[in-house]
């Protein structure tokens, strides 16, 4: 078995597996705990209160006027990581291939100029991103391994995604295979770190905004 | 290893291996998936820190909000979380020890007003004021409140149902007292009302005028009401101190007197805390939906001059507004105040963060009742110094004692000409005859 077989084979569904089982356990571990009552007399209605969750989810994605100054670093880098990372994801001709494969969805990929770009972006933000980490008080304070950890299995995949559209270094199968486990390294790693947060975002947003439509007050 | 300060009445009861045990159980007791939601999304990016008056004005790293309850944290890691048995078996997670209760006592009660602001910046949604809540749940149960002020009061609350030791016929002395100076006329232990005010120990102890402006409006509105001695002081130092069943016990008393009375209505103070306690708490105190309405008092102002039974004059006069968290942010009544103040012709100067955005005075969630916290409070003070200074207006109104008498005292300490009053006494004082 070649290493690209590898890859895409027994790794592949180990991963899957894994990334499944963990997702399924830490949510599980999280909503299987006891709800506290909410018995007091609602100021808003359901439709109101579902309607300020949706709007928490939607409008967190820009802080309010008054925090824009103290945060533009931290969302305008972050900004460009994730979109940076979307048009690569759902952008790049090879990625909507496999998504075809998968699930036989499709849509027209973007021009590789672009995709080549983004990547570029991505990769960039990335690195500053780690260096404000590092450098910051705050987030100095904060960080622990998980931070890096995250980091470095989202770090590999967009580095050996740029050399493989570049194939600039090793053969194409090399590349794609370390690019393909580097990927599953990601996969295995996401349910126990912060990268749950790709899910855990929507529910946590959505719950505060409920909780506090409920009360009439600001989601 | 620093140990931590404790309480004197509990000084003698336990060491630290099992204060750090009590610290543990009463982190932990009351996890719901909502809190674990909570720690399980942070993803350390430190925008909180932009939000916290304390982080803002300071600079230090350590009053980033979520930072402040990093032992719950640990504690719920290690203990409750999805990966719990794997943070135990490889030691990843190490328990929580004394020596970090005692670093993280002036982080978890000093350096926090529970006013919320943090959570409105959070990407991911997290209620830190709410974890806050939490984490002095353990602290109080490990007799690490802090024992000046706010810890002994919390404690008198808790023995006898008022945080001065008030006893009912003192109450009624009081009450009655009130009156008389203010001439007018108290209803106090009423056997049936339809209203039911209740009172601020900071109004007891520093605004008296206050609860006559409250007995001024509701005679003036026609409402049968009375004061309930079984049930008067709403002011809740427990909640803030992070004792739970002081809590519940001021909470269940003034329930309680209310049924007794038939009260539809339950009035609160100028407060803030006792406000969120009772309007959005009490009822899963109580365990089942209150028999009665609560609201602020401003809700009640803005309802009567709605309806036509509080008819006020009109005063010329220019202010700004300050919103206690607990009132706006926390308690969804933003907009009752502005409806009064309209309806008084105030020309309304807004702050730069005014309503939902507004910046905690400095004294909530029993801060103003910590005198070592004394230079921390002078700093979100200067926030609202200058905000206030920056709209021109020469008195601020609010709605909650608490604050009231926070933003005097910083006002005091760099004599500040702007006058700092109660909303409530200006609609006391300008009802149409
Ligand atoms: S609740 Fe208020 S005081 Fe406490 S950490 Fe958040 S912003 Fe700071
Ligand atoms: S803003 Fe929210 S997600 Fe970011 S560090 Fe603070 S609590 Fe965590």
């Amino acid at each position: 078995m070649t290493m690209l077989e590898i890859a895409r084979g027994p790794a592949m569904q180990v991963s899957i597996l894994i990334m499944v089982g963990g997702i399924g356990w830490r949510l599980a571990g999280i909503l299987l705990l006891r709800r506290r009552p909410q018995r007091a007399a609602p100021r808003h209605g359901f439709v109101r209160r579902i309607c300020g969750g949706l709007s928490a989810i939607l409008s967190r994605f820009i802080p309010r006027r008054t925090f824009r100054r103290g945060t533009a670093v931290s969302v305008v880098l972050s900004a460009v990581f994730h979109l940076g990372l979307a048009v690569v994801l759902f952008g790049g001709a090879p990625h909507i291939l496999l998504i075809r494969q998968i699930t036989g969805l499709t849509w027209p990929g973007l021009p590789k100029g672009i995709v080549v770009m983004a990547s570029g972006l991505t990769l960039a933000s990335m690195i500053a991103l780690l260096v404000r980490r590092m450098t910051h008080p705050v987030l100095r304070l904060l960080s622990t391994v998980d931070d890096y950890l995250s980091w470095l299995v989202v770090f590999l995949p967009v580095f050996t995604g740029i050399l493989l559209s570049g194939e600039t270094i090793g053969g194409y199968a090399t590349l794609l295979s370390l690019h393909i486990l580097s990927v599953e390294l990601l996969l295995v790693w996401l349910p126990f770190g912060k990268l749950m947060h790709g899910l855990l975002v929507f529910a946590g947003r959505g719950a505060m905004g409920v909780t506090f439509a409920r009360k009439g007050a600001a989601t | 290893m620093n140990s931590p300060v404790v309480a004197p009445s509990r000084a003698a009861t336990v060491d630290d291996a099992g204060r750090v045990d009590q610290a543990m159980r009463g982190f932990l007791a009351e996890i719901g998936s909502g809190a674990a939601l909570a720690m399980e999304a942070c993803v350390h990016c430190g925008r909180c820190a932009e939000a916290c008056h304390f982080y803002v004005q300071t600079g230090d790293p350590r009053y980033t909000p979520i930072h402040k309850i990093a032992p719950l944290r640990q504690a719920y890691q290690r203990e409750v979380g999805p990966f719990a048995f794997a943070y135990r078996l490889f030691g990843l997670t190490p328990r929580v020890t004394a020596g970090q209760l005692a670093t993280w006592q002036d982080l978890i009660y000093d350096s926090c007003n529970m006013c919320g602001r943090c959570s409105l910046i959070c990407p991911m949604g997290i209620d830190i004021a709410g974890l806050v809540e939490q984490a002095r749940h353990g602290m109080f149960d490990a007799g690490l409140a802090p024992a000046d002020y706010l810890g002994v009061l919390a404690e008198k609350e808790h023995a006898t149902g008022s945080p001065f030791g008030l006893t009912r016929a003192q109450f009624r002395d009081m009450l009655h007292q009130v009156g008389r100076t203010h001439d007018v006329v108290m209803h106090v232990d009423e056997p049936r009302a339809d209203i039911v005010p209740t009172v601020s120990s900071v109004d007891l102890k520093t605004y008296p005028a206050s609860m006559a402006a409250i007995a001024k409006i509701l005679n003036h509105m026609g409402a049968a009401w009375t004061f309930r001695t079984d049930g008067f002081d709403a002011d809740n130092a427990s909640l803030t101190a992070g004792d739970r069943a002081g809590q519940r016990a001021i909470t269940l008393s003034i329930v309680r007197a209310a049924m007794e009375c038939g009260a539809g209505t339950v009035v609160m103070p100028e407060c803030g805390h006792s406000f969120t306690e009772m309007r959005w708490e009490a009822a899963n105190t109580f365990g089942r939906s209150l028999p009665f309405r609560v609201l602020q008092i401003t809700e009640l102002l803005a309802e009567g001059l709605a309806d036509g039974r509080i008819r006020v004059n009109r005063v010329a006069q220019t202010a700004t507004y300050h919103d206690a968290c607990q009132l706006s942010r926390r308690g969804g009544a933003t907009a009752a105040p502005r409806v009064v103040l309209h309806a008084l012709g105030i020309d309304v100067r807004e702050m730069a963060d005014s309503g939902d955005t507004g910046w905690c005075c400095g004294g909530g969630g029993g801060v103003a009742l910590i005198k070592r916290a004394q230079a921390l409070r002078a700093h979100a003070f200067e926030i609202k110094r200058r905000q206030v200074e920056a709209t021109g207006a020469d008195t601020m109104y609010t709605s909650c004692s608490g604050c009231r008498q926070t933003l005097d005292h910083g006002g005091k300490s760099v004599n500040w000409t702007t006058t700092v009053a109660s909303l409530l006494e200006l609609v006391a004082a300008n009802l149409k005859d």
